[in-house]
Formats: C-alpha cells, structure tokens, sequence
C-alpha cells in the first residue's frame, strides 16, 4: 500500500513508515498487552500465574491417562501405605487407593467445576447486572428485590437440600445448581458500574441516533466495562474452587465414588485418620490454599492492570 | 428516615411469604410423608390412605400449604422421623449452642478487627497497612472449611490444647465448670472464625478512617492541639463505630451460613450439624424448619444491618 501512496504523494516510503510507528507508540495500547506489561513488572505475579497455567494443565492431561474406576478400586494391601515409597508417592488411603492418583483426578474434576460454575454464574451475574443498572426503573426495581431475596436465602442449605432431592445428578447438573446461587455478587459489581456507565455521553448520543437497546447493552457497555468482567470472574474462579470442595466436604458435592479435592479433605473427619495419616488429606487441603491464594493474587493484578492509576508496568 | 424503614419492612413481608412457599414447596418434593417410620410397617395401605386423607394430603397444595402456616403459628413444625420428638423441641436444644458461637465468633472478630481497621487507616500506604491488607486478603481467600480442618488438627490434635469434640464435656458439674467447659470447647473455632472473618469490617473502617482523616472536624481537632492519639480514638473512632456495628447483622448472618461447616469440622452440636445429620438420616420435618429458621434469620439480621445504616448514614436513605 505504501508504494501505491508514494506515486500520488510528496511522503516518502520511509517517512511514512516512521509515521505510523509513531501512530502506534502514541495510540492507547490494548488490553491483553497492558495486562502482559502488568505481569512482566511483577515477578510473583508471573510466578503465580505460570503456577496455575501449568497446574490447571498437568492435571486436565494427567487425568486423561488415569483409568478413575481402577484407581478407586479398594485395593487391601496397600492399606495406609506410607507416603514417599517408588509406587505411592503419597502414600494410600483407608481403601489402598493412591493419593496422588486421586489428587489429580480430584483436582481435574474441582477444577473443572469451578471453571464451569464460573462460566455460567458469571454469564447469568453479568447479564442481570447489565439489564438491572441499564434500563434502571421499575425494571431495575424489580431485579434488585429478586438480587435481595436471594441474598437472604441460606445459600448452602438450599443447595444441599436440591442436592438431595434430585434423585440423579452429575458435575453437570451440579455445576447449575450452583450457579443459581451464585450469580449475586458478580451482578451487584456490574449493575453499579452500569448505572455509572449508562449516564456517560456516548450511551445517550447512541440512544438519540436510534441504536436498539440491545446492541447499547452488549455491543457498547459491556465492552466498557471488559476490565472490571475478566477481574471479576478471576477472583470469583479462586472463590467457586471453595464452593465446591466445601460441598463435596460436607458430602453433598460430587458422589463418593468421583474423586473431589473435597472428598479427599473429608478424610480427615476420622480422628485416626487427622493424625496417623495426614497425607491422605493435608495434601489436598495444602492445594486447595495454594491454588486459591495464586488465583486471586493473579485477580489483583488483573484489578491493578484494570485501573490506570495503579499501574506498575506501563512505561510512561 | 421513618419512610425508609417502614418500606423496608413492607419489602420484608412479600419475602417471608416467597420463603415459606418455596420451603414448602421444596419440602413437597422430597420424597416420604409426615407418617413415614411413625407407622408399623405392616400397617394396612387403605388405613394409610385414610389417615393421609383426614390429615389433609390429598387437598389441593394451596390448602395444605394455608395448613401448614396455620400450624407454624401454632409453633407447630411436626415430629422428627430420627428423634422421635417435636422439631421445635429439638431446634430449641441446639439453636442455643449456634448462637452463643456465632456471638462469641463476631465479638472476638470486632476485637480483632476494629485495631487493624484503624490502625491501616491511621498509616494509610505505609508498611503497617499494607501487611494488615495482606492479612486480610490472605485470610479472606482461602476456603473456610479447610482452614477449620487445619486448625483442629494442629490446634485439637498434634497440639491438644483444644477439644475436638462436642460442646461441653461429659464430667462438668456445677455451674463455674459448665460455663467453663462451654467456653474451652467454642474458644477454637470461635478463634479460628474471628482471625479469618475480618475482611468486611477492615476494609469498611479503613476507608472510613481515611475520609475522616481528611474532614473538617479533625483538622479543627488537630488545630486546636488535641493529641494525635486522642483524636484516633475519641473523634475519628467513635464516629465511624455505629456503621461498624451496623456491620453485625451482616456479621450474624454469615457466621450463621458457616456454621454448618465449623459444627461438621467441630462436631458441635448445633443447628448446623442437626441439619447435616438430618439430611444423610432424610429426616424432612427437621430440614424444613431449619431452612426456614436460618432464612427468617438471615432476613432479620439483614434488616437489622439495614435499619442501623439507614439510621446512621444518610447516603443510604437516598433511593
């Protein structure tokens, strides 16, 4: 294209090449390059963040080459192994079955169900607090006293009592009845930031030149306000690995018979097993605060790279 | 102001009434009836059917619903299938022990969070503030239930300076040892839930602290030589202590959700482990009542919170 410019105009190739250079240093860098910039500042942040990447990784590949029903097998000669030997790395549980298998099965499943529940409650919290600060009437109104009743309602008791009714469920099933308790945080966070957002200029010019509501909410707002979703959704990811192992601790979670981060915590409701045999729960729950304090200081950083005026990395 | 509460406590009456049909409803769609295990097993099925016909089961769901009100004013919330006793009899031997606990849990959190609170503001982006910010964000990430699970077996077992089991222990006579025993066996979790459940109050005080720093009245204090100290303590503290202790309905109803964890991990027998038995033992009369007790709960220490802030901070009476 430069070349076809120089034909019809007094700006040479390289002059022009140095221009847009300049265009681009000066324009307002993205997003996903800001919060790198952000990363690479600070060290500990990078160091949580290749932690998880590479956690999450291992055991969702790990787990693929584990046949779950074999290793859930009760296997008796291998009755409380001792941790650190060649075939238990850390040692067996009360049915012989290996602990480090079932870390990672355990993991996989936690993981993945918290990702899950972050997707859909996120999804739910995020379209609600849109619609509620957008349209903020008697629409807004009305959300807001759905948001309150749910927030009286006992969170967990409610999801064990579903639990129990449904006569049968799965990490699917599981996933949704979770989430619809927990969308409120996520859609109170958005709501006050649209309610913020819908008063700004550009949203009024868009409404007088005739732009549907819709496209207003999902093509102009919510790109706005990405920053403050992705951060969101990080800290409420660190929080959900809680929901569930918290569950699935109680009993009420994933059944038995899957391995959970929390069913392996759950060991330790047997007073031998808290003492004599640490390793077949303290390894599960060491995770479990490893994994969420890495997530929500990436959340921090996430929050960092999101509000200009506490930014680390930018160079200027 | 008045306005503002009364709308607040219309709003309320509309939830309760949601609350109890959902209640209902979930209780419906268990499985059994209120004559399961009180009948021989041998029992006659036409004599069932009867019985469940002049209790009323075959009525249309709105009239058993009414039913079941009527009963619950009545003070009336059926017989437990496991216990073989009235639920409100039942309740009302636990609901005790989960209150103190939860009180216990939130003066020991205020003791421990009001210092910090001031103490962040006071040195805002100093050394001091932000390892009490980092305190505080550790803590509140990391999943309760697992820091009860450490805790007693650190503290309970490897340690044994706590008990591990129950909430009174089985030799205590005379009333100095039984208070004294109630208070040895709430003291770790009580603990363990105020070091890990400072977030909120630390967080509101803090900025609280730091918009009064920054006010009128402090700069007239501090003008007029009152000391730095005594400004903390007697102008900016006192204050900002009414939104904090609007806080504890909020307080109460948190620590009353987490109570089912730290009565499972404490084996303590409260509201929260009465509802995990009943649930593995399907014992539905109990598990209605106590979804019901712990919403109206959460419901009146909600407007409680609500009714004190509206009180004492007039930003919020806008609406």
């Amino acid at each position: 294209m430069a070349e076809n410019f120089e034909q019809h105009s007094d700006i040479s190739a390289a002059d022009l090449a140095r221009l847009s250079q300049e265009a681009q240093a000066e324009a307002t860098p993205s997003t996903a390059k800001i919060i790198w910039s952000e990363f690479k500042a600070d060290r500990p942040a990078m160091v949580a963040l290749f932690i998880i990447v590479g956690f999450i990784a291992f055991v969702m590949v790990g787990a693929l080459f584990i046949n779950t029903p074999k290793m859930m097998e009760t296997n008796i000669m291998a009755y409380f192994n001792q941790p650190f030997t060649p075939e238990f790395w850390l040692g067996a549980d009360s049915g012989g079955r290996s602990v480090a298998k079932q870390l990672i099965v355990g993991s996989r499943n936690s993981i993945g169900i918290a990702i899950g529940l972050t997707i859909v409650s996120s999804t739910f919290g995020i379209c609600w607090g849109l619609i509620s600060g957008y349209f903020n009437g008697y629409i807004d109104w009305g959300m807001q006293r759905v948001y309150d009743f749910m927030m009286m309602l006992p969170m967990t008791m409610m999801i064990i009592v579903l639990v129990t009714i449904i006569p049968h469920y799965n990490s699917v099933t599981l996933t949704f009845i979770f989430s619809i308790f927990y969308w409120e945080g996520t859609s109170r966070l958005i709501r006050s930031r649209t309610l913020a957002e819908s008063e700004k200029d550009y949203v009024a010019a868009s409404r007088t030149s005739g732009t549907s509501h819709w496209k207003i909410i999902f093509r102009e707002i919510m790109p706005n306000i990405s920053s403050l979703i992705i951060v969101d959704c990080t800290l409420s990811f660190a929080e959900n690995i809680g929901v569930e192992t918290g569950l699935s601790y109680l009993g009420f979670g994933l059944p038995s018979q899957t391995p959970s981060l929390g069913t392996m915590i759950s060991n330790a409701n047997d007073p031998n097993n808290i003492t004599q045999y640490w390793w077949t729960w303290l390894p599960a729950a060491l995770e479990i605060i490893i994994l969420c304090l890495a997530i929500s200081y990436v959340g921090q950083v996430l929050r960092r790279a999101a509000d200009a005026s506490q930014r680390q990395g930018a160079a200027d | 102001m008045w306005k503002t509460i009364l709308r607040r406590f219309l709003i309320m009456i509309p939830e309760v009434i949601i609350l109890s049909l959902l209640v209902f409803l979930l209780a419906k769609a268990m499985p059994g009836d209120p004559f399961t295990g009180s009948i021989n097993p041998k029992a006659d099925p036409q004599q069932i059917k009867h019985l469940m016909r002049i209790n009323g089961l075959y009525d249309p769901w709105y009239q058993q619903y009414w039913n079941w009100v009527v009963h619950l004013f009545h003070g009336n919330l059926g017989n437990s299938y496991q216990y073989q006793e009235p639920v409100t009899r039942l309740i009302e031997g636990r609901a005790g022990n989960t209150l103190w606990l939860a009180l216990f849990t939130m003066i020991l959190t205020y003791i421990f969070a009001l210092p910090m609170g001031v103490f962040a503001g006071r040195h805002e982006g100093k050394l001091p503030d932000t390892i009490i910010r980092v305190y505080t964000y550790v803590t509140y990430c990391i999943p309760f239930f697992v820091i009860l699970v450490i805790g007693i077996w650190i503290f309970g077992y490897v340690l044994g300076w706590f008990p591990t089991t129950g909430s009174i222990s089985s030799d205590a006579t005379g009333w100095l040892h039984t208070v004294g025993s109630r208070f040895y066996h709430i003291l770790l979790p009580g603990l363990l839930g105020a070091l890990f459940g400072t977030v909120n109050i630390v967080q509101y005080l803090r900025s609280e602290v730091i918009d009064a720093k920054h006010s009128d009245y402090v700069r007239t204090a501090r003008s007029k030589g009152v000391p730095n100290r005594d400004i903390y303590l007697h102008h900016i503290f006192r204050n900002s202590l009414l939104p904090i202790a609007a806080f504890a309905g909020y307080s109460i109803t948190g620590l009353l959700n987490g109570s089912i964890f730290t009565e499972t991990v404490f084996s303590y027998p409260g509201m929260g482990l009465l509802f995990v038995n009943s649930i593995s033992y399907r014992d539905y009369t109990v598990i209605t009542a106590l979804v019901l007790i712990y919403g109206i709960l959460n419901l009146l220490g909600t407007l409680l919170s609500d009714i004190i802030l509206s009180i004492v901070d007039p930003r919020i009476r806008i609406e």
